[in-house]
């Protein structure tokens, strides 16, 4: 007979050492152990992505410091390697993008979530779910045969008409350059927009939709300064969700900017992002040093996206963990 | 069709356990089943479990507050009392399901016929005491694996065939399922369900089978056929069951036990703890005065 | 009614069809693209394209046999590096982990996630192919392994965590402990979604074009073994979309046709099959 108070805890009822033999035999600490093991694996990969990212850069990084983002000359030949054209071309590829995504991808996630019966919403929302899932070389494919011509005779030219007074839009019209890439970023990252903003616009409570309605609100009117302002924070996540894509978008991009390293006002202009000089470039690159400076490009992508993402993921939790009470 | 005999309705003088529920409008008429009287409820062939002082906590909140009780072999032992009142938390400790929840703790003794749970291995605990739920839980597997559960985790010799057919049997289950045996439990009604569930757990041959209100989300013709079911298997297995229906109480148990928020108030053979009970509260709970 | 309500009013009907038409205009851009792909590629769709090599340029007649082989041998690699990691992982998470624990490895697993590919490139490349100074299928299988195991962790560990509690309970009042109701039970009951989980994933990383650029490389021939650099469908795409040549130009369309109906159908498939399971289960 024991003494009346034993304590166990959860299913681990013993401890100490014999205990803990006698737990691996029943089989649930190995099974723990095991898998605790396999996750341990994602977990090294992942800072050994981080490390060798690092220590593989570190020639670019000693040799250019923090120059290497403001100098705009990329000659290999010569040893000589900034960042800025790339930089410059991301984010100006990725500003179009997002210009042109944002207004038509909240627009959709609002008519599928407010204006659209239930039923037309799901099987839209799932066509757009199936565009997220096209591969980027295929985007790459219509923007160099379909797109870039149409740039290159119709729009271009047009714009060039109407609006080329401003830097923007002057200077010879290829078809590939800026414009070109940051259309084709638009295209891609628009699902992106639309699913999460959809989602975040659904889980808006109806309380929110009736009080705006009771007090005599068109439809409208009860989305524009009801629902959205309510799932605002989720609206933003979704957007730098889509521009994190935006940023590492490689293939589609560099089939259509033109590959060239030059900083250039005109959106008409080839240019250049630092996932494509990667793409283009890994290859063919001689020597060391040339090798470092695209992988610190690499690095510099990993955290521009890391960042992105990780504000991202905290306005979107923001969003739908938040109850009825507002502001 | 099953092989049970028919229920019949008596009126209210004979019935099995020679019970009169107070009258009052809300409790209604107890059935009686067919079958020869049982033996006196004091059948004092041991007593499976002795509990002493056991204290049960989830987190810092103490849901049982030191429980005494002695459960006697091959009876049916009901547990009756108000939601919340710890009446699964005190099942649950019987067969230590109560440590699948993350911050519990369980204080005092339970003998399971004098050896303490605490130390046994819990695979052996629950061998021998099986459990059934309130709501049907068959896996998604064949009716026949789902049966075969048990014995083939514990390294069942010999046909799994012969002890699946044996269990179905105890169940009462074996006419309506023998010739679907591979179809999926999915496709039965719940109350054939719940049924599987018992013959499930009647696979491994417990010593006892702790069932937490079995009953709750069946229909009375089920409930009824489950309530035989019992009986029949009284002789063979000790039975504690959780009921919230006290006509079920009173109809199906030998004893019964009376939880108020997590304290063990009375516990009499059923007739006694029905027709006067010791404590003003149990009166107040069986007379629907609350609860 | 004022001036102003009519406004309201009119307004309001306007951004219906305003956003009508901005739905509209995004899904017919799937429309666009499957148009397209067919028209162009639908043409030389034929028995060549999966059988022959491709042929020196100029010539006509040549086929993707090595590109479609080369992915299959990539992607088998990318799947026994990642559904172990992944589907274990996601058990982990699901049954064994502990809050703070399962904190950070969700964490690490959405950071890996959000990695662009050309740097998963780049890290299969210091990985694999500089010790092994060459371009390998293997290289190629790594990064798009690594890429395979966030998207396997996470659907492993939805579809675990789907399975009701009921189930477990009942497997452990037999006296199941815990992993053998975590395989015996609760892996089963969401078996079919993990499956299509490991499917999405595949999918998702067959288009992927970027990482394999310097891990895989290409071949015009037949890849033997895993150590040669391996043609693959999507890095054969843009190598002939990139090229002077109309034959090219033509070719590059057939694969993307083939390419993108391969990850549609999958895509789609999969929604199918969740979609009875959930109506099916109770």
């Amino acid at each position: 007979m024991q003494a009346p108070t034993n304590v166990i805890e959860r299913a681990t009822l013993w401890h100490g050492p014999r205990a803990f033999f006698r737990r691996l035999r029943t089989g649930d600490e190995v099974a723990h152990i095991i898998t605790l093991i396999f996750a341990a694996v994602v977990v090294g990969i992942t800072a050994l992505l981080v490390y060798q990212l690092w220590i593989q850069s570190v020639l670019s990084r000693q040799k250019f410091g923090w120059a290497f983002f403001f100098t705009h000359v990329w000659d290999p030949l010569a040893g000589q390697f900034g960042a800025l054209p790339f930089l410059y071309g991301t984010l100006v590829t990725a500003a179009i993008g997002l210009c042109l995504a944002v207004p038509l991808g909240l627009g959709t996630a609002i008519f599928l979530s407010e204006f659209s019966p239930p039923r037309v919403s799901d099987s839209l929302a799932f066509l757009v779910d199936l565009l997220a899932a096209v591969p980027s070389v295929i985007y790459g494919l219509l923007g160099i045969f379909i797109m870039v011509p149409w740039l290159r005779t119709t729009v271009e030219p047009a714009l060039k008409s109407t609006l080329g007074f401003l830097p923007l839009f002057q200077g010879p019209t290829y078809g590939v350059g800026f414009l070109a890439a940051g259309l084709i970023l638009a295209v891609m990252v628009v699902p992106f927009i639309v699913s999460v903003s959809r989602e975040v616009l659904i889980a808006v409570p109806r309380e929110q939709r009736e009080a705006a309605l009771a007090l005599g609100a068109t439809r409208w009117e009860t989305i524009w300064k009801a629902v959205v302002p309510f799932a605002k924070s989720g609206i933003i996540g979704s957007v730098f969700l889509a521009l994190a894509r935006a940023l590492g978008e490689t293939m589609a991009v560099t089939m259509v900017i033109g590959n060239d390293p030059k900083v250039s006002a005109s959106l008409f202009a080839p240019g250049y992002s630092i996932a494509a000089v990667i793409a283009n470039e890994f290859t063919e690159a001689t020597g060391n040093l040339y090798l470092s400076a695209l992988i610190e490009l690499g690095l510099v992508l990993f955290v521009l996206t890391f960042v992105l993402n990780g504000l991202a993921r905290l306005l979107v939790l923001a969003t739908t963990t938040r109850g009825a009470a507002h502001e | 069709m099953a092989s049970l005999s028919p229920v019949r309705t008596v009126s209210t003088e004979s019935n099995r356990n020679n019970v009169s529920v107070k009258s009052n409008p809300s409790v209604g008429t107890p059935q009686r089943f067919s079958l020869p009287p049982k033996s006196s409820v004091a059948a004092d062939s041991g007593q499976r479990f002795k509990i002493s002082a056991l204290k049960v906590f989830y987190g810092p909140k103490e849901v049982l507050h030191g429980i005494n009780i002695n459960i006697s072999s091959n009876v049916v032992t009901a547990i009756i009392g108000p939601s919340g009142c710890g009446k699964s938390t005190l099942l649950r400790s019987l067969n230590r399901m109560t440590e699948t929840v993350r911050r519990a703790r369980m204080e005092g003794e339970v003998l399971l016929d004098g050896e303490n749970i605490m130390n046994m291995d819990v695979v052996r605990l629950r061998r021998r005491v099986g459990m059934v739920f309130q709501r049907p839980n068959p896996f998604p597997k064949s009716i026949f694996d789902n049966v075969a559960y048990g014995l083939r985790i514990n390294g069942h010799k010999g046909s799994l065939a012969a002890a699946v057919e044996h269990s179905l049997r105890r169940a009462a289950l074996w006419d309506e399922v023998k010739d679907q045996l591979h179809k999926s439990a999915y496709a039965l009604s719940g109350g054939q369900q719940q049924r599987l569930c018992i013959a499930r757990a009647l696979a491994v041959d417990p010593e006892v089978l702790l069932l937490d209100e079995p009953c709750s989300a069946l229909d009375p013709v089920t409930t009824a056929k489950i309530e035989e079911l019992l009986f029949q298997l009284k002789p063979s297995c000790t039975i504690v069951i959780v009921t919230h229906n006290m006509q079920q109480a009173a109809r199906a148990s030998d004893s019964t036990a009376f939880l108020l928020e997590g304290r063990l108030i009375e516990y009499q053979p059923t007739p006694k703890l029905f027709t006067t009970p010791s404590d003003p509260r149990t009166e107040a709970y069986i007379t629907g005065r609350f609860g | 009614m004022s001036l102003r309500t009519y406004w309201r009013k009119f307004f309001n009907a306007f951004m219906f069809g305003l956003t009508a038409l901005f739905a509209a205009a995004t899904v017919s851009v799937l429309f666009v693209i499957l148009g397209y792909l067919v028209y162009h590629g639908g043409q030389n769709i034929n028995w060549n394209f999966f059988t022959k090599l491709p042929t020196p340029v100029g010539e006509r007649g040549g086929g993707m046999a090595n590109a479609v082989v080369g992915s299959a041998k990539l992607l088998l690699i990318a799947l026994l590096l990642g559904v172990p990691i992944g589907v274990l992982t996601g058990v982990y998470l699901a049954e064994f982990g502990g809050k703070t624990t399962s904190f950070f490895i969700r964490y690490t697993t959405d950071l890996l996630n959000g990695v662009p590919s050309i740097v998963i490139g780049i890290f299969a490349y210091t990985i694999v192919v500089l010790p092994m100074r060459h371009f390998s299928t293997l290289a190629g299988g790594f990064a798009l392994g690594v890429m395979m195991i966030p998207i396997t962790v996470r659907s492993t560990e939805q579809f675990l965590k789907a399975v009701p509690n009921p189930l477990r309970e009942g497997a452990m009042a037999l006296g199941a402990s815990k992993w053998k109701t975590t395989l015996t039970v609760v892996v089963p009951a969401a078996g079919s979604g993990i499956i299509t989980g490991i499917m999405l994933a595949l999918a998702r990383v067959a288009g992927e074009t970027a990482p394999l650029l310097f891990t895989a490389f290409s071949n015009r021939y037949w890849s033997a073994g895993w150590n040669e650099p391996i043609a693959s469908l999507p890095v054969m795409i843009y190598t002939y979309a990139i090229g002077p040549y109309a034959d090219w130009h033509e070719q590059a369309w057939s694969a993307g046709l083939v390419l993108l109906a391969l990850v549609l159908m999958v895509n789609v498939g999969t929604r199918l099959v969740l979609a009875r399971k959930v109506s099916v289960s109770r």
